[in-house]
């Protein structure tokens, strides 16, 4: 019981006990977390700076419109379903934790695996995309879309889209592998003999953060 | 920590639906604003930014929604939400001022850089639907090569 009193007057900086009642490894991923959004923030803010200063920029919709096996003209479709993929990947990986809180050995492993086969799908559906971009000559450097109302295409769009998601994929990458890692602990009984799965808890906050970018990523260059 | 798990396992799985079909929602009404654009409202113009706004009203309230209950960041004490969140706070001044300085940019380019409103905005392709098609087989070196020229040439 004495772990989980949050009765008010309790003085939690009197010593002896952890003030924000949350294990270490957790706060320091929730600050690593808040200095990555810091990252990001600068990114899509560089972005919107830049398109703010701009008299044109490509539509989204004329720009993203492929699907693979139905062709073009199909604006926003294949992005929902990165982005269905990823919420997806998201639930799964609360239902880790949540199997974790109860010590469900089986129900961690299964969940963990279909997370990671979550990120392994999104990371296929961007490798399709930025392989058809790039066959369509849109490169860093190079971008051959027509801003909105018919000039020259804005220099930046494709630079701003490749750092950006690109950046987001990395993270995208690292936290399968990072999933891969833990599920291996799991499946070899690690977190059953420390007695807690607090490790999925700091892996599953990390997968959400990716996800939370995706929201933000999604909406900056495909809808808005 | 262990204790209390068990008594909420129910609850918690139903919030964990809850809140899956909250994001889809969502997401959603998102995609279909933006489709919505896309069909009927081509020109820039007032209902189209508010439209991006009620956009972007949306995507804050997803990004509530997964911090606050697929990260759990609400049922932490609040001491602890408030150093994570407070600090973010420095976004609000950071996108103002940017997008601002960004905005102002533009105008001053536009009043003071002879010939840079008419450069950027001259049509250059007929649609951006056929421009980019012209493209399609086209490597990036050598469409990178292509555009300086391109750009150059009318001045």
């Amino acid at each position: 019981m004495s772990t989980t009193v949050t009765t008010t007057g309790t003085k939690w900086w009197s010593g002896g006990r952890s003030p924000f009642n949350v294990e270490y490894g957790k706060l320091m991923m929730w600050y690593f977390l808040m200095s990555d959004a810091f990252t990001f923030g600068a990114f899509l803010i560089a972005y919107g700076t830049v398109r703010f200063s701009a008299n044109g920029w490509p539509d989204p919709n004329e720009v993203f419109q492929s699907f693979p096996g139905l062709g073009n003209g199909l604006p926003l479709l294949f992005v929902s379903l990165m982005t269905f993929i990823l919420i997806v990947s998201s639930v799964t990986m609360v239902l880790a934790v949540h199997a974790g809180h109860r010590g469900d050995k089986a129900g961690v492993i299964k969940y963990m695996i279909w997370t990671i086969v979550g990120g392994i799908a999104f990371l296929s559906c961007q490798a399709w995309e930025w392989t058809h971009l790039y066959h369509e000559g849109a490169w860093w450097g190079s971008n051959p879309f027509a801003n909105h109302d018919g000039s020259t295409g804005h220099q930046d769009f494709t630079n701003f889209f490749f750092t950006i998601t690109g950046f987001h994929g990395f993270h995208v990458f690292s936290g399968v592998v990072i999933n891969i890692i833990v599920l291996l602990m799991t499946i070899n009984g690690v977190f059953e003999r420390r007695g807690h799965y607090l490790m999925i808890e700091k892996v599953g906050l990390y997968w959400h953060f990716v996800d939370l970018v995706w929201v933000f990523v999604f909406t900056m260059f495909y809808l808005v | 920590m262990a204790h209390t798990a068990h008594a909420d396992t129910n609850s918690g799985k139903k919030e964990i639906w809850r809140v899956t079909i909250i994001l889809s929602v969502l997401t959603l009404i998102e995609l279909a604003i933006g489709f919505g654009m896309y069909l009927w409202l081509k020109d820039e113009g007032f209902l189209r930014h508010f439209l991006k706004g009620i956009i972007i009203i949306l995507m804050l309230a997803k990004a509530f929604y997964i911090v606050s209950y697929f990260m759990h960041l609400g049922h932490e004490l609040r001491n602890m939400i408030m150093t994570i969140v407070v600090p973010l706070g420095l976004f609000i001044w950071f996108i103002i001022a940017f997008l601002y300085d960004g905005n102002s940019f533009k105008e001053l380019r536009n009043t003071y850089d002879a010939g840079y409103k008419e450069r950027t905005t001259e049509k250059t392709h007929q649609g951006s639907t056929e421009g980019k098609h012209d493209v399609k087989d086209v490597k990036p070196q050598e469409k990178s090569s292509e555009n300086p020229g391109s750009h150059g040439g009318g001045h």
